[in-house]
């Protein structure tokens, strides 16, 4: 049995999750219309590759992976390309993006594809294709390419591999049923993954209340496996990355570092999943498990085409439009409240909750009781960043770590004063990658010009040369030149540096 | 569906500023009672006096910085600063007294630092303290115990030494020195502790009465800490350095320091460390500084008591303390989780 270890701060919630987890899943129709945003995941957004008036293929891939932190968007269904626009998507700040959208011609026609028998005769390169090829980001809720955990993975000793199965937010239940009815899936899949990074350990872990999902994965479990299972209590945050690492190891992930640096690498469990259809049948990532609950008729979880308008899973599950509910995409924590319920379901989209709006509550000062500092569980001073935040006093949020917040809300919930702190923090985060963008850009616009009036000076050598006849003024200014780019280039990091603050 | 926006977490729970101090001032209920029970009724018209003053006060300053009265009202700080510094004050203290460090409490060591969540000082310490200073003689006339054969004043001689005023040679039939006073005085009169523990003033753990008193603070106290609406570390780490250091003081000279159960048995050191040293605001916000805060208050007040001016140090060691506290924040922020790692 392996040693678990206990979360720092964190939250026993109530987790509503009975709500919908004993509920078969079921298979949502098509839509009539399928939104696909360019960007479903962490990094670069994709290029359309189709055009309007096209016709396409369920699976054909539709946009490019632009970048290398990017995987392509697959059509969900057969239908013509009817537009190529911005709507809205799930997002914080209710922001909308260029998205693709697919009029269903109802025939739902299968785009070929080739399916790999034998995954242990592809090398780790090969298998990190077709998992970036079939448009796989992790599936948890941040939505990392899952291309390049495997590349990191394979360039790195991976000691642990971690399949995440700890669904900690409440009301979720996806990763429950999926596992429940696709154990399968979820093994075979971390075995591909495990043999693509050579992990020495692997270690599928779920909360202590999936009783069912535990029993479902121990079955499908070969006395030869060593494929460890293990049941974490259940506690809010501990399906985070870092906090998952923390209770199964009792290692840190470093302060601005990822899991690879203590060699773990952390799956989700519905990326196993995808993972083994996209290896053995070559399927690409067009649908996914969402839980549909709260305040609607039939909580459940429905297995849904990506692109499928929010509206149509609330539907479904016989949801009725009212003042007095909202709608939540993601868990009540960190999940977003959106106005337009016309949005499409993503790959991070786990679950769409209707909720009671809560009654108003009137933001107070701050008294420093000190109570988000201990729900924290990265140990952060929440009510020294929300002092430093309000005050735009960026440098001494950083050096108080504000990039090492989680964003989980545990702070937020706790807060007698009823801060949004999270929010403070998001803020904040926004405004100081703006403002170190804003830095680049004058150090580029400051390079180019001094480089610009090197080269007149240059130009006015070498006239004034050939004028004294000299024949070697022109080479001279091309070496001045590359001189003066490496003192302006010094001259630009070091600022860069000092704006970056000692920490980093 | 509803359209206004709200940032995640979508959940709270239930909570409020208004809650936690409603429950302090709850809690300090039992306490005031066993007080004007066994040492004078004096002190519950200090408490009606100073939760009046304030909540005036409170509301002219709230309207002259043009916030919402009700609302800032209904949050139980200002009846709860009252209730903290009424305690501090003899039940024989004229009104005006209580008036006055009532309207620099709140108005000038509250409001004028920014309100609620914005004060640097305790504001009933240092409204204690203001008057302390000011006024001397009218604070310090404490009433006598018909237990230790003092004549005991009753609800209407209390009104009307407070309302009226009273000659000082009516005045002193019905008071005497406190527990700390008398010890005090003693003490610096060249007395050893043998000579005077027996004396009727002193009960079996600290001052007669007195120390019902403490302990009935100290029950509610456990209870706060039990509901988590303060940290036990505080009161743990307040008494426990004032029991170390008055116990090595005691052990090396127990004819001239006073025993650790005298002076954890007072009810300042108890109402103290359980009410006063947990108030947030003004202590420091780091668990190790939280500590050192509490710690501090413990052992100035045990140097203030046995080497100072005054008999009782607790206000001073607070205020000193609150000074304290920005530098302790800085110091002691805790590790964040990966942090040496990244170095």
């Amino acid at each position: 049995m392996r040693e678990l270890h206990t979360l720092t701060g964190g939250l026993h919630l109530d987790t509503h999750k009975e709500m919908s987890r004993n509920i078969d899943s079921m298979q949502a129709p098509l839509p009539a219309r399928v939104i696909l945003p360019l960007k479903q995941h962490i990094g670069t957004a994709c290029a359309a590759a189709v055009g309007i008036g096209d016709r396409v293929l369920k699976g054909q891939i539709i946009a490019t992976a632009a970048g290398d932190v990017s995987v392509p968007v697959h059509a969900s269904t057969s239908g013509t390309v009817t537009d190529i626009g911005d709507y809205h998507i799930p997002h914080p700040f209710g922001i909308r993006e260029t998205c693709i959208v697919i009029e269903p011609d109802g025939l739902d026609e299968v785009y070929a594809t080739e399916a790999i028998q034998d995954y242990e005769s592809l090398g780790p390169r090969e298998l990190q294709d077709v998992i970036r090829n079939c448009g796989i980001a992790g599936l948890g809720g941040a939505g990392f390419p899952a291309h390049v955990k495997l590349r990191e993975g394979v360039e790195n000793a991976v000691d642990t591999l971690i399949i995440n199965g700890v669904e900690c937010e409440p009301y979720i239940t996806c990763d429950d049923r999926l596992i429940r009815e696709k154990a399968v899936y979820v093994i075979s899949g971390a075995r591909m993954i495990r043999h693509a990074v050579q992990a020495k350990h692997c270690v599928i872990a779920i909360e202590d209340d999936m009783p069912e999902a535990y029993d479902a994965l121990a079955e499908q479990l070969t006395a030869s496996d060593d494929i460890e299972l293990v049941r974490v209590p259940t506690c809010y945050p501990a399906g985070g990355e870092k906090q998952l690492i923390q209770v199964l190891t009792g290692k840190e992930v470093p302060s601005g570092g990822f899991s690879i640096h203590i060699g773990i690498i952390v799956h989700n469990v519905a990326t196993a999943a995808a993972v083994y259809r996209a290896v053995t049948r070559g399927e690409p990532m067009i649908s996914r498990y969402v839980t549909v609950t709260g305040e609607v008729k039939t909580p459940r979880n429905l297995q849904v085409l990506l692109g499928t308008p929010v509206r149509d899973c609330l539907m479904l599950c016989g949801y009725e439009d009212d003042e007095n509910t909202r709608i939540i995409v993601g868990g009540p924590m960190m999940g977003t409240h959106v106005r337009d319920y016309n949005i499409p379901v993503t790959k991070t989209t786990n679950c769409i909750i209707v909720t009671r709006n809560p009654p108003r509550m009137t933001q107070q000062p701050c008294i420093r009781c000190g109570r988000c500092a201990q729900a924290c569980p990265v140990e952060l001073l929440p009510q020294q960043l929300y002092q430093f935040a309000k005050a735009d006093r960026f440098d001494e949020a950083r050096e108080h770590h504000l990039f090492d917040c989680i964003e989980c809300g545990c702070c937020s919930y706790v807060c007698p004063s009823h801060i949004p702190l999270v929010q403070y923090y998001r803020y904040t985060k926004f405004e100081i990658a703006l403002e170190e963008r804003r830095q680049q850009d004058a150090a580029r616009h400051e390079l180019r010009y001094r480089l610009h009036q090197q080269r007149n000076a240059a130009q006015r050598r070498s006239k004034t040369a050939k004028r004294r006849q000299e024949p070697d003024a022109t080479t001279a200014g091309t070496a001045d030149m590359a001189d003066m780019r490496a003192v302006v280039r010094a001259a630009v990091e070091r600022t860069l540096k000092k704006k970056r603050g000692p920490d980093t | 569906m509803s359209r206004t926006i709200n940032s995640s977490p979508h959940r709270h729970d239930g909570s409020s500023v208004a809650n936690i101090m409603r429950e302090v001032c709850l809690l300090l209920i039992p306490g005031i009672l066993v007080y004007a029970w066994l040492i004078s009724p004096g002190v519950i018209i200090q408490c009606l006096l100073a939760v009046l003053f304030a909540v005036i006060t409170e509301a002219v300053m709230l309207s002259l910085r043009g916030l919402p009265v009700k609302m800032f009202l209904s949050d139980y700080s200002a009846v709860l600063t009252a209730l903290l510094f009424a305690l501090t004050l003899s039940p024989f203290t004229p009104w005006w007294i209580n008036l006055c460090g009532i309207v620099f409490a709140i108005s000038l060591v509250k409001h004028a630092f920014g309100g609620l969540g914005n004060n640097l000082f305790n504001p009933a310490m240092a409204g204690f303290v203001f008057v302390l200073i000011l006024f001397p003689a009218g604070m310090n006339h404490w009433p006598a115990l018909s237990a230790h054969g003092g004549e005991h004043a009753g609800l209407g001689t209390c009104l009307k030494i407070i309302f009226t005023g009273v000659d000082l040679i009516r005045l002193d039939a019905v008071t005497a020195a406190t527990p700390l006073d008398f010890t005090q005085t003693r003490i610096s009169g060249m007395y050893m502790i043998s000579e005077f523990s027996d004396m009727p003033v002193f009960g079996s753990l600290a001052g007669a009465g007195w120390e019902w008193v403490a302990l009935a603070f100290l029950i509610s106290g456990g209870w706060l800490a039990f509901r988590k609406i303060i940290y036990w570390q505080v009161p743990v780490a307040l008494i426990s350095t004032m029991f170390i250091i008055s116990l090595v003081f005691y052990w090396f000279d127990p004819d001239v320091y006073a025993s650790p159960l005298f002076h954890i048995f007072t009810v300042s050191t108890l109402l103290g460390a359980f009410f006063i040293a947990t108030e947030p605001v003004s202590s420091a916000t780091t668990p190790l500084g939280r500590l050192i805060f509490a710690a501090g208050i413990g052992l100035l007040t045990w140097v203030i008591r046995t080497w100072g001016a005054y008999p009782d140090g607790m206000a001073f060691a607070v205020l000193i303390m609150n000074c304290s506290v920005p530098l302790l924040d800085h110091y002691t922020r805790p590790r964040v989780l990966g942090e040496t790692l990244a170095d």
